[in-house]
């Protein structure tokens, strides 16, 4: 009979086993009556003789070969049975463990989609990134971007890699619907072919177009089509305004498409970028180079030739080539600061998880207690101890799978709305989805965390002599309260931890908003503008346009005052300038550096930035006039001491200084006042950073070639009477220009660049409270639980030292003690992986302060207190235990 | 009552198998049958029978189908199969071997 006939047929065979043996029972009395043995003995001898009939069958079954099928069946639907007969257990283990497991299978949605998932391009293993290395390095370390000849060089010599390169940029699009600005890059025209990307509509960029002087084209995003044409294949061909030149649109990118986890709205072809800068192989603007490697070809391969590339050119170019070699590295998504903070959080819903399989655990294990009864009662009638282990491990499987299955539909449900919390942008987010890896990790977890709280009861269902447990009536022996306080002990300490964890964010972040950025952020509104594509070109027009701009954003109702700056505080982007305090320079690598911003006089009463010493930029600081600085109270400490500098002199590295047009001679800027520090990198990361000395410099001094790029770069800051997002509209209203085509972008607050500089921060705290908080209240249930459970088990022992003369108060201590022992093993076990986790929270996380005494003090004292209250009301319990009715029950 | 058996692991299959040779048999004819011939030497642990007989079923060593016993009831009839008597040679033969083995063993004089 093949197995699924049995499967199938399995009445028929259990009617048959059933036959067969009453047949031998039948003939056994019948000859046992013949023998003259009275007809109720005779019965009764037969059934001896043959041994317990349902362990025969048991055995019978098993000998047929046992079908796992079957008894996984028979033990599923017994564990079904058993676990609606107890609804409040149920619930209890089941909501547990669907928060833990949904709250992991979140954070593993989020880590599969932002850290593992390959990038969304064809085989994404073969796909390099370069850079340029140099044997040397300066201030700036020794890693550079990519310059565009360089590239050439290595695309035209390499025969192991097919080379494409990239660049961000951007500018003003004007359509029929007005002025835009939109973010965009400029590619070679093998991009999408190197990435393998298809295009949504049209074509890519031509190899014949990827040079100076080519026809303008432009492919343009999905988005922008969208927006912007309304999806209509007529924009195929049709002229694109960007910037003053008009492009041909030739292609439309699929929905979605990103480089480097960035979008952009027009992509250009960068072998027509026409800037002079862009061909030079030193202070060059930069490009971004991605390789895929040619079928047959390694890394090693594919680096070792690129060294030889290099040797080459810098034989050829030793000026600029020296020592520089183009080192080839797997690309991999750049996902910044959320690499940590999600790594952090996975951390912490695994130990929330496991806090909830030992609470399941344990509750599992006090059920296992009382159900021996039953056990010895399945062993009588014939179970196996390996069936019975099976019986526990389905049970629990069956608990875990349900609470998993739950837990996962939680996490597919709550996924996007806490995308929707994460703190900024969170890089990727719209490769997080369901997909296999992550339904089996939901599935694995929930098996294994069945198993890991199905093991302990499981493991020692077997392990006592069935007549023993009979005898017991399922009365406790000691020995498993060991087991129970393990699972309390470790539930305490990993409560420990995370309440460690929150607490120091606790600190981190009310230390953090305690400091002062430097500026009045309020009302205060900070944006990048693009002048128009007209004007730029042309310095002194260019200088003409700013101050009708700060003429024309004055007037705007709500406006208190407006200047321009290059580079804002707590926003991204800044510019790092050597300086030296005498004319005997350093080589420039070992010159210390500065935050430069350039700035229109009224930069500093717009941004509430205390004068310490001196004057401030005045209109008379102009082109022509000597050159002048004002340093922050950073630099000052540093380069002059005690000294005033006020009156004394920076010298500027030429190959940075804004007044300088390009030659490598240092300028020479006189100091005309002293500010008050600013905290630009933002309130978290300022205190660690590198560069945190401070100067400013007139706008109205850069020199004249410099002044076009620098346009590109201005933000205007407003201060306003009035909320500042209200003067937006009528802002960029105000400063639009004569030809209605100069606009704002990335409009923000100072606030909200001043929040989000602690947001990391402020969302750790929020999420590891929750987590700290659900840890505390699992513990405090598994101490409840135990306490209450043992002290039940010990009722009888408890009467009878009443009976001795044990007085109430005395079990009530003697209770308590336990507890106690077990929350003071849990803090010690817990506080020294807190040590621990606390090193890794502060490599982590920026601004992080240290693990303190105060914050380990709170957490003993919170956790005592709360695991003092769990044991209570058991305590209580037991101190009222009446002893006759204690004796009784013996 | 001690069931507990003094046969030798093993022996019990090779017992069923060279009674169920016979002809088609009967469980509770087997245990009786193995009790009267070893005149009553042997304790047939009844409880181990059926699951040998089971076992010995599933390992296609014995068929089994219903007939009408000479009661005149249904009963389960287990017979040898193929496999079954080959399997019942290769244990008799190393039951005899074994026991010539130890049979030797047991002969030594104790001055040799």
């Amino acid at each position: 009979m093949s197995w699924w006939q049995r499967l199938f047929r399995r009445k028929t065979m259990e009617e048959r086993l059933e036959k067969e043996l009453r047949y031998h029972l039948e003939r056994h009395e019948a000859e046992l009556i013949e023998r003259g043995v009275d007809p109720g003995e005779a019965k009764r001898q037969a059934r001896l003789a043959i041994g317990g009939l349902e362990q025969v069958k048991e055995k019978c079954r098993d000998a047929r070969g046992t079908l796992w099928v079957e008894d996984l069946a028979q033990d599923v639907r017994y564990a079904l049975r058993v676990l609606r007969k107890n609804p409040g257990f149920t619930t209890v283990a089941l909501v547990t463990i669907a928060a833990g497991i949904g709250a992991t299978t979140v954070m593993f949605m989020l880590v599969n989609g932002v850290l593992l998932k390959p990038l969304p391009y064809a085989q994404p293993d073969t796909l390099v990134r370069l850079e340029e290395k140099t044997d040397w390095s300066n201030q700036y370390g020794n890693l550079w971007a990519f310059s565009y000849s360089n590239y050439l060089d290595c695309k035209h010599e390499s025969r192991t890699l097919d080379l494409a390169a990239w660049r961000y940029s951007g500018g003003t699009v004007t359509l029929d619907g007005g002025a835009e600005y939109v973010d965009g890059f400029e590619i070679s025209s093998d991009l999408f072919s190197v990435l393998g990307v298809p295009i949504f509509r049209g074509r890519t960029f031509l190899p014949e177009e990827d040079r100076l002087g080519a026809m303008p084209v432009a492919i343009i995003s999905y988005g922008l089509w969208q927006r912007r044409f309304t999806g209509s294949t007529a924009a195929l061909g049709r002229p694109l305004r960007l910037d003053g030149k008009s492009y041909t649109i030739v292609g439309i990118t699929n929905p979605g498409f990103r480089l480097n986890q960035d979008e952009g709205d027009v992509f250009t072809v960068l072998g027509q970028d026409a800037s002079p800068s862009m061909r030079m192989r030193d202070r060059h603007p930069g490009i971004q180079v991605v390789a895929r490697l040619r079928p047959g070809a390694t890394l090693t391969n594919a680096q070792a030739e690129l060294g030889m590339v290099a040797r080459h050119l810098a034989a050829e170019y030793p000026q600029s080539n020296k020592g520089r070699n183009f080192p080839a590295a797997p690309l991999r998504p750049d996902v910044g600061e959320a690499r940590a903070t999600l790594w952090l959080l996975f951390g912490a819903v695994s130990l929330v998880l496991l806090i909830a399989c030992a609470n399941v655990a344990s509750l599992l294990l006090a059920r296992a207690v009382s159900r021996e009864r039953e056990v010895a009662m399945r062993a009588a009638l014939g179970a196996s101890r390996g069936r019975l282990v099976r019986q526990w491990l389905t049970e629990s499987a069956v608990l875990g799978v349900a609470g998993g299955t739950l837990g996962t539909l939680c996490a597919i449900v709550g996924v996007h709305p806490f995308i929707a919390m994460w703190p900024g942008n969170l890089p990727r987010a719209d490769e997080v989805r369901l997909d296999w890896r992550v339904l089996t990790f939901a599935i694995a977890v929930s098996l294994f965390t069945g198993i890991l709280f199905g093991l302990a009861p499981g493991m020692r269902a077997p392990a006592r002599e069935l007549d023993q447990m009979l005898r017991e009536g399922g009365r406790a022996v000691t020995g498993r309260s060991r087991v129970q306080s393990t699972f309390v002990v470790s539930e305490i300490s990993i409560a420990v931890v995370l309440l460690v964890a929150a607490g120091m964010l606790g600190r981190t972040v009310l230390w953090l908003s305690s400091l002062d950025p430097g500026v009045r952020t309020e009302n205060l509104l900070v944006t990048r503008m693009a002048l128009s594509p007209g004007v730029v070109t042309d310095p002194p027009k260019t200088r003409m346009a700013w101050r009708e701009v700060l003429d024309s954003a004055r007037s705007v109702p709500g406006v208190e005052s407006v200047a321009l700056v290059d580079t804002v505080p707590m926003r991204e982007g800044n510019n790092q300038v050597g300086y030296w305090s005498n004319p005997a320079l350093p080589p420039a690598s070992e010159m210390p550096l500065a935050l430069a911003t350039s700035v229109t006089p009224d930069y500093l009463k717009v941004m509430g930035i205390p004068l310490l010493k001196g004057r401030f930029f005045n209109d008379s600081d102009r082109l022509g006039t000597e050159p002048v600085l004002v340093i922050d109270e950073v630099l000052a400490q540093r380069t002059f001491g005690a000294e005033d500098p006020v009156g004394k002199h920076l010298w500027l590295a030429g190959n940075s200084s804004p007044f300088s047009s390009g030659s490598d001679v240092a300028d020479v800027a006189q100091i005309i006042g002293v500010v008050g520090h600013v905290r630009y990198w933002g309130l978290a990361r300022d205190d660690q950073a590198q560069v945190r000395a401070e100067f400013y410099y007139p706008f109205a001094q850069v020199a004249d070639p410099l002044l076009r790029r620098w346009s590109e770069l201005m933000s205007m800051a407003v201060r306003t009477s009035v909320a500042p997002l209200s003067v937006v509209q009528s802002l960029q209203y105000g400063v639009r220009g004569a030809t209605a085509d100069q606009v704002l972008y990335e409009v923000r607050t100072m606030d909200q660049l001043a929040s989000e500089s602690v947001a990391q921060q402020r969302f750790l705290l929020l999420l590891f409270g929750i987590f700290a908080g659900l840890a505390l209240l699992l513990a405090c249930v598994g101490i409840y639980g135990v306490l209450a459970y043992l002290m039940g088990q010990r009722v009888p022992e408890i009467g009878v030292r009443m009976a001795l003369g044990a007085t109430p108060a005395s079990i009530h201590r003697m209770v308590l003690r336990q507890s106690l022992g077990m929350v003071f093993a849990g803090v010690g076990v817990g506080l020294l992986l807190a040590f621990v986790s606390a090193r890794v929270l502060v490599d982590s996380v920026n601004g992080m302060r240290p693990l303190d005494s105060l914050t380990l003090a709170m957490v003993t004292m919170l956790l005592s207190a709360a695991a003092l209250a769990a044991s209570f009301v058991p305590a209580r319990r037991a101190s009222r235990v009446d002893p006759m009715t204690a004796l009784r029950r013996e | 009552m001690s069931e507990k058996s003094d046969l030798p692991q093993g022996t019990l299959d090779l017992l069923i198998l060279k009674t169920v040779a016979l002809g088609p048999v009967h469980g509770y004819a087997i245990a009786q049958r193995l009790q009267q011939v070893s005149c009553d030497v042997l304790q047939v642990p009844q409880g181990s029978l059926y699951p040998a007989l089971h076992r010995l079923e599933n390992r296609g060593f014995l068929a089994a189908d219903w007939q009408e016993s000479e009661t005149g009831r249904e009963a389960k009839f287990y017979r040898l199969t193929k496999k079954g008597r080959a399997q019942l040679e290769t244990e008799a033969a190393s039951w005899e071997r074994l026991a010539q083995a130890v049979g030797l063993i047991l002969r030594m004089s104790e001055g040799e």
